[in-house]
């Protein structure tokens, strides 16, 4: 069950005595480990007892004791229980904490974020500037004491909405009669922009000298984004080019940062369902689907058991309609402009009027309660759905491959162009299907099952020569496996009720702490919360898909043609909501 | 050529002509070509941007409006379809985009944080609704608009060219046009409306002044 | 060969292709209205679509299932002279459980007693804040509050609806969602038959 990831089955504790001891506060897991042996240690959990894949790194204030702490999750390739081990600091700038990037580059980004967000220093960061919101902005903002300019009380609801809720602009109670708040004594009139030269800078350090013998010619910095229209969103990336080809590259995002765990942490628990809707916006079932599986966790209760089918129901449907846009968009950045897109999307529609008959929108289904389901499946959705996965998905997939696989044009474009193997995948914390298209097979439905994924018959997709012909293909595959666990749950499906908890909009979590992750069409979707028992969680961190999977692009890059960039960002199958949250 | 639309309806045409003939105004004229042929600046924010695009896709097809025409380059785009939510950080782009835009233009905002943040308004890196920097013609809530709301926005938006006239669009008027320019906002400790400037010293200075008083 | 694969993926839109006048033509000659009828949408938003998939808004509309949301509104009971009696009790269980707080609600006092009526004075929802995720009607106690299916509500201006503005009748939400508004009714009569038996048990014991 999903709780498997909670159990220890490494005692860190007895291999590093002195350095090393049990968490022991009511609800928690894992170890906190010394911040001086920090690197020893994480060398050890890594070669030693071989967790090789560090998925989330966070910071957390704990502003009460006085405390920083970094909470690291560590997870083995071949599957299993996880490992968490933290680190504690005191709260008193500088906060220093030693990067963990020798040892698994894949930390580099969240490192990054903690610092952006929470003002932890990582020494030894060969890069740590802020990732999130732009160099120069004031203050560290998912500190507990830090407030937003539309700052009104701690945590939901507000007093002012009812019962004398006379309608007020957020922007009357501001003093700057807007989303604003400047340092004191501020004066625009004497103030320099920050011109990026730390990015230009890090991008220069980062950039592959001449190679001896070749042409000497002109590097040549281009921005991309964060307006263009082969990015996917409002991503920019600053490229150094030699002629056509890649030399150095770095991503710079942020332009679509909605404040996702500040807003969370000031919500109840269930105000936030609709908040992960937006998260990664092609698949707000997935979304609803990892972060009630977190709370229930913290909940310890039960899921109804044909609840639970239905959640695997619409979260395999939405992995279908997401794969399939997958390929339009792929086919557009390629340059095929709107037919094979256009065709995805209709299959798409049918799909979404499927969400949308069950859950009442189209994107943001806000479908998923602690416990269950809001609402049952209608009998005439249901043979909808079959009909769609008995007849129309599978025929639909195989006119797509039969339109596109074999295109000549297609193959030149995909085949042996390399994106990446599996080590590399592996230390930078890629997941999804672009780690499974190098050959590992690592999907968390076998790997570390939860809801009733054990239950299906199925194989996990593995491609292996990571290339973009494989990463392509894979999606297909991925497609034909959800439509095997589709039919089966369709024809699994047990009648009964669909919550096994009773309709309240608020609800008791006990004080502890919970990791839980799902996977999401993108890649490992996580979700980390800290109860303290109150109504509204004091940590709730997302740990996105795409966000860590950008760590790899690179070192995927480099080398590469700029044409061919558009195509391999296409491959890691971003979607900005997610990765800048 | 749509005989009924542009015809003004209170002249009467010989019934032998009727169907040779043609009579409207220099205004009709001018906004039925303007208004069937809005090529939006092909450009997406955040989850608005997906059902703009389901909309541009076979179900809703607003290539029957002549809005098809996705331009990547704000030079050939005649409407800033702001679909989704405008961070503090994108803002910048968006005004220069908006600035590179040949009259006529319009912005819709599509879906509450265009309009004025929506679910993310109290974020501290989200404006609070773009109409703080541009002139907003027209209004779409819904969080996200429904490709057809969105279709249903873009009808507004052509009743509002229609009503328009050609002698007194400001962007003839020599004297009183000033090109609509919106100076670029900075980024600084927070987003600096570059226009405000003398305001936000004052608050500022003001509230140092109030906090240790 | 090469150009096989591209020949055959244009095989696939060929086809496509053919498909719209085909379909066409098959309804035309069972004698049907592909268009602009309810069954021609239907078959359009089904699994045998083909050809022509576009749904000409505003011209014809897909057909929303009932749970379709769009923005909340406030139902009324048409009393017997016309009056509007507003189901709301401002009990607040809305305003609370709105994950974006964007209702806002002013309870009515009684001006004697100063307690509280089950009345709202007035009633505000900020439809460019509202993030349409329909726990106002899915948590309100009374069936007071309930999601729209009118979408075409783009304005000139920024939107904040007043009670005036959100209220609409009974007779409209019973049109937009019969099962729900069948359901809802006979859960109430139920609880009123229930009422109204303890109401006579009551008296007859004493
Ligand atoms: S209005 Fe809603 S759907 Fe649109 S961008 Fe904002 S959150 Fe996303
Ligand atoms: S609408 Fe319903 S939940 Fe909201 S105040 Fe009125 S009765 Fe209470
Ligand atoms: S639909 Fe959601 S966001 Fe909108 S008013 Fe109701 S509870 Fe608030």
């Amino acid at each position: 069950m999903a709780t498997a990831t909670q159990t220890q089955t490494v005692d860190l504790a007895a291999r590093f005595p002195g350095m090393v001891s049990a968490d022991t506060r009511p609800g928690y897991t894992g170890f906190i480990v010394n911040k001086d042996n920090l690197i020893e240690v994480a060398t050890a959990v890594r070669d030693e007892f071989g967790f090789d894949l560090m998925t989330a790194v966070t910071g957390v204030d704990y502003i009460a004791e006085n405390k920083m702490e970094v909470v690291y999750h560590a997870f083995k390739t071949t599957g299993g229980a996880g490992l968490v081990f933290k680190v504690q600091v005191e709260r008193v700038d500088p906060i220093e904490v030693p990067s963990l990037i020798n040892i698994w580059p894949g930390v580099d980004f969240q490192e990054r974020e903690a610092w952006d967000l929470y003002g932890i220093k990582f020494t030894g960061h060969p890069d740590l500037r802020r990732i999130l919101m732009w160099e120069g902005f004031e203050g560290h903002p998912l500190r507990k004491d830090w407030k937003e300019p539309f700052y009104e009380e701690d945590v939901k609801p507000y007093k002012s909405r009812w019962p004398e809720g006379n309608h007020t602009y957020a922007e009357e109670k501001n003093p700057y009669r807007d989303n604003l708040n400047f340092p004191e004594g501020f004066d625009p009139e004497k103030f320099t922009v920050d011109k990026e030269e730390d990015l230009y800078l890090s991008l220069e350090r980062d950039t592959a000298k001449d190679v001896d013998g070749s042409m000497k010619t002109e590097h040549i910095v281009v921005n991309m984004g964060p307006h263009h229209p082969s990015t996917h969103g409002v991503l920019r990336v600053a490229v150094t080019l030699d002629g056509e080809t890649i030399i150095g590259l770095k991503p710079v995002m942020g332009y679509l940062h909605r404040n996702h765990d500040k807003i969370g942490e000031r919500n109840t628990y269930l105000q936030i369902i609709p908040y992960t809707d937006r998260l990664d916006y092609f698949n707000s079932m997935s979304n609803n689907f990892g972060y009630v599986t977190t709370i229930e966790k913290l909940m310890k209760i039960q899921v109804a058991e044909r609840a639970e089918y239905i959640r695997v129901i619409m979260a395999e449907l939405s992995r279908v309609q997401n794969h399939l846009i997958f390929i339009g968009m792929l086919m557009n950045d390629l340059g095929t402009m709107y037919t094979p897109s256009l065709y995805a999307f209709e299959e798409r529609e049918l799909v979404l009027d499927i969400f949308e008959a069950v859950s009442g929108t189209r994107m943001m289904c806000n479908y998923f309660r602690f416990g269950g389901v809001v609402r049952d499946i209608p009998d005439y959705v249901l043979q909808k759905i079959k009909d769609l996965v008995f007849e129309r998905l599978p025929a639909k997939t195989d006119e797509m491959e039969r339109f596109l696989n074999e295109n000549e044009v297609l193959v030149a474009r995909l085949k042996g162009i390399h994106v990446l193997n599996a080590e590399d995948a592996i230390k930078y914390s890629v997941t999804g299907p672009v780690l499974r298209a190098t050959g590992v097979p690592y999907d968390l439905r076998r790997a570390d099952p939860y809801s009733i994924y054990d239950r299906f018959d199925f194989d996990v997709a593995v491609r292996h020569n990571g290339d973009m012909m494989d990463n392509y293909l894979i999606r297909f595959d991925e497609i034909r496996q959800s439509l095997r666990i589709l039919e089966q749950a369709l024809k699994q499906i047990p009648q009964g009720p669909i919550n096994s908890q009773k309709a309240a909009y608020q609800v008791r979590v006990p004080a502890g702490e919970a990791y839980g992750r799902i996977e999401s069409p993108k890649g490992e979707l996580g979700f980390y919360v800290v109860s303290n028992g109150k109504p509204n969680p004091y940590r709730y961190h997302v740990r996105p898909a795409s966000f860590v999977n950008l760590t790899a692009v690179e070192s995927m890059c480099k080398g590469s043609k700029i044409a061919d960039f558009v195509a391999l960002l296409a491959m890691l199958d971003i979607v900005m909501g997610e990765l800048d949250r | 050529m749509d005989n009924e639309k542009l015809s003004l309806p209170n002249y009467n045409i010989p019934q032998d002509i009727e169907n040779v003939v043609a009579i409207t105004t220099l205004d009709r004229l001018y906004n039925w070509g303007r208004r069937s042929s809005v090529w939006p600046l092909m450009f997406g924010l955040a989850c608005c941007a997906i059902e703009m695009i389901a909309a541009q896709t076979a179900r809703y097809d607003m290539a029957r409006f002549g809005m098809e025409v996705m331009r990547p380059t704000p030079r050939q785009a005649d409407m800033m379809l702001v679909s989704g939510t405008v961070t503090k950080k994108m803002l910048p782009s968006i005004i220069r985009l908006y600035n590179q835009m040949p009259e006529p233009k319009y912005v819709v905002a599509m879906g509450a944080c265009a309009s004025s943040g929506g679910p993310f308004k109290e974020g501290y890196n989200v404006v609070a609704g773009i109409d703080k920097f541009l002139p907003v013609d027209v209004y779409i809530p819904g969080c996200p608009p429904t490709p057809q709301a969105l279709i249903a926005g873009m009808i507004k938006l052509q009743e509002k060219i229609d009503k328009e006239s050609i002698s007194k669009v400001r962007w003839y008027n020599k004297e009183k046009f000033d090109g609509n320019y919106v100076p670029m906002p900075l980024l600084g400790p927070d987003l600096i409306d570059v226009r405000r400037n003398t305001e936000i010293r004052d608050i500022a200075a003001k509230k140092t002044t109030q906090e240790s008083a | 060969m090469y150009g096989k694969g591209i020949l055959k993926g244009l095989s696939v839109t060929w086809k496509r292709f053919w498909d719209t006048y085909t379909e066409d033509i098959s309804w035309m000659l069972r004698g049907k209205k592909r268009y602009n009828t309810e069954e021609g949408i239907r078959h359009r938003s089904s699994k045998d679509t083909k050809g022509i998939f576009t749904v000409q808004y505003p011209e014809e509309q897909l057909i929303v299932p009932e749970e379709f949301r769009y923005v909340p509104f406030l139902v009324y009971d048409e009393g017997a002279d016309g009056k509007k009696e507003v189901r709301c009790t401002s009990c607040g269980i809305c305003a609370k459980v709105c994950p974006p707080q964007c209702i806002w609600i002013v309870r009515t006092n009684d001006p004697v007693t100063n307690r509280p009526v089950p009345v709202p004075t007035d009633f505000y929802i900020d439809m460019d804040i509202c993030m349409n995720c329909g726990f106002c009607a899915e948590y309100c106690p009374f069936d007071a509050i309930k999601m729209d299916h009118d979408f075409a509500i783009a304005s000139y201006e920024r939107n904040v609806y007043n009670l005036n503005k959100l209220l609409k009748p009974a007779s409209y939400y019973a049109g937009i969602r019969p099962e729900n508004y069948a359901r809802e009714e006979e859960a109430r009569k139920a609880k009123e038959a229930a009422k109204a038996a303890k109401a006579e048990a009551a008296a007859a014991t004493s």
